[in-house]
């Protein structure tokens, strides 16, 4: 089965599908647990404290973390892997082009790939910047509030982020509501729910996120 | 109508091609699209000139046959094929581009003529069912709910004429493909293959070196026959069902 999943078109499309549902799960959890930011960085704080010891006392101190980061590492591979051969695929499928041409898909679907590699460059910068604070001066390990208003006090770690959120928005506008045709769950009487959602998911994650560098910059979280 | 109309020529499948200009005059808009382009053969003919080449058949919008992009749109301004476009779709004085299907599956045989035996293997792989042939059947017989019944007939419409692979910024045949299985999966008479028709088909497909769906959606706005976008829906699920069972064996 696993051979005909991943040597098919159709096959591939659905691993992506899947693993893309497995990270948008994962950021609507990720977003709302950024919101607590508002509440002050003795809240915070404690709220990434308690991510590590999730699941205990069955798991040990950051089992859990690791378990999740696991399943998130392997969700993106296999998300760009397909997203990379699919995407060669369907260029040498349409090699010359019409003389008389005119773009047509909506943006969202047009920038799914470009969108795609900005989101695949961010996720990187992100956990050099917050995680292990490679790239990040003065990064403090245990006091991600102050971690995160210090990224937010510089002019490129703002614009770094709010492009990505909305390449994230775009991505997921056209991605949710993708998934769902790919899954065989898409119908005519379902298509306008799942178009509302998929918009409605996309809205609220890009502004739940953008929310956190636009309290820092306004002055609201500091 | 005088017409300015910019026509991609290739003498045959290796040889380069390149967009060639001609005049037309005196065109009336009642003409279809192919009697307009039958003047410019005439005229070419007469002029020494090879004619150029395109496919069509049965001119009623029925067999497939007809293709050419006018103006980068599969079978033109108006949602039909190129054969029951007529020239009131444009005005006096227009500059019209019309060029082949493009698809790496579809090669170039001449000017606009391509070839679409990719289609014909796919169909092979599946697109039938085995039964014994004879007079047909007491249409009775079997009996098939009315909502089946309009979801296979609206996939059956399909001519096969592969606007979907031409529309379709990936070079993808999931709408062709996707109209043919749905058609028979949900009959009865589809039933006993319903699993190897999706897995072999989709396999022959790929293998043809079409592109992946991308649901950008070109294929249905393209499509003469209007074949829904959802088809490749529940292509998909089939897929799926079929690849869970299969693995069950
Ligand atoms: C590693 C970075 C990423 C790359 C390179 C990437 C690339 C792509 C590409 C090329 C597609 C197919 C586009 C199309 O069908 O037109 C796609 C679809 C999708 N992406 Fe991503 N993406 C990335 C990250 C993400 C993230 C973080 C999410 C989570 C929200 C996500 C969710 C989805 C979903 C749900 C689909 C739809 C799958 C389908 O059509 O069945 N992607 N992605
Ligand atoms: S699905 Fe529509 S566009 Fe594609 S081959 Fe069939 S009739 Fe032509
Ligand atoms: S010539 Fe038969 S459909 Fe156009």
């Amino acid at each position: 089965m696993a051979r005909t999943v991943w040597g098919s078109t159709v096959g591939k499309k659905t691993v992506m599908a899947v693993s893309g549902l497995i990270m948008l799960l994962y950021l609507v959890v990720h977003m709302i647990g950024n919101l607590k930011i508002f509440f002050g960085a003795g809240e915070f704080n404690h709220y990434a404290h308690w991510l590590r010891t999730l699941g205990e006392p069955f798991m040990h101190y950051e089992w859990t973390l690791w378990l999740v980061r696991v399943v998130l590492v392997i969700a993106v591979v296999a998300h760009a892997v397909s997203a990379y051969q699919l995407s060669r695929r369907d260029i040498r499928a349409r090699p010359s082009k019409y003389v008389h041409s005119k773009p047509r898909a909506s943006y969202a679907t047009r920038t799914m790939r470009w969108g795609g590699i900005i989101l695949g460059l961010f996720i990187v910068w992100h956990i050099l910047d917050l995680t292990t604070g490679t790239v990040h001066s003065g990064f403090q390990p245990g006091h991600p509030y102050q971690n995160v208003v210090d990224t937010f006090s510089t002019w490129y770690g703002n614009v770094i982020y709010i492009v990505a959120m909305l390449a994230l928005g775009l991505h997921v506008r056209h991605g949710f509501w993708s998934a769902a045709q790919t899954l065989g769950v898409g119908s005519r009487a379902r298509d306008r729910a799942l178009k509302t959602v998929a918009n409605v998911l996309a809205l609220l994650l890009t502004a739940g996120f953008i929310a956190v560098p636009v309290g820092v910059m306004t002055g609201v979280v500091s | 109508m005088k017409l300015t109309l910019r026509v991609w020529r290739q003498k045959n499948a290796g040889a380069e091609g390149a967009m060639s200009t001609y005049e037309v005059d005196d065109i009336s808009p009642d003409m279809s699209f192919l009697e307009m382009l039958d003047v410019l053969n005439e005229q070419l003919i007469l002029s020494g000139e090879d004619p150029v080449a395109f496919d069509h058949d049965c001119r009623e919008g029925i067999c497939g046959a007809c293709s050419l992009v006018i103006n980068g749109d599969a079978h033109g301004p108006e949602r039909t094929t190129t054969c029951q476009l007529h020239m009131r779709s444009f005005k006096d004085g227009d500059t019209i581009d019309i060029e082949p299907w493009r698809a790496s599956a579809f090669p170039v045989v001449k000017d606009l003529v391509v070839d679409r035996s990719s289609f014909d293997r796919i169909i092979q792989a599946g697109g039938y069912i085995t039964a014994p042939t004879g007079s047909a059947p007491e249409a009775h017989a079997t009996p098939v709910p009315k909502p089946d019944a309009d979801f296979a007939f609206e996939h059956a419409e399909c001519i096969g004429c592969g606007a979907c692979v031409a529309a379709c910024p990936n070079g993808a045949a999931m709408l062709f493909t996707s109209a043919k299985i749905n058609h028979l999966n949900v009959l009865p008479q589809g039933a006993p293959e319903r699993e190897t028709r999706v897995l072999d088909m989709v396999a022959q497909m790929d293998e043809e070196g079409f592109g992946g769906c991308t649901l950008a959606g070109e294929c249905a706005t393209a499509c003469p026959k209007g074949i829904p976008l959802m088809s490749i829906t529940s292509m998909n699920k089939e897929w799926l069902r079929a690849t869970r069972r299969a693995s069950k064996r």
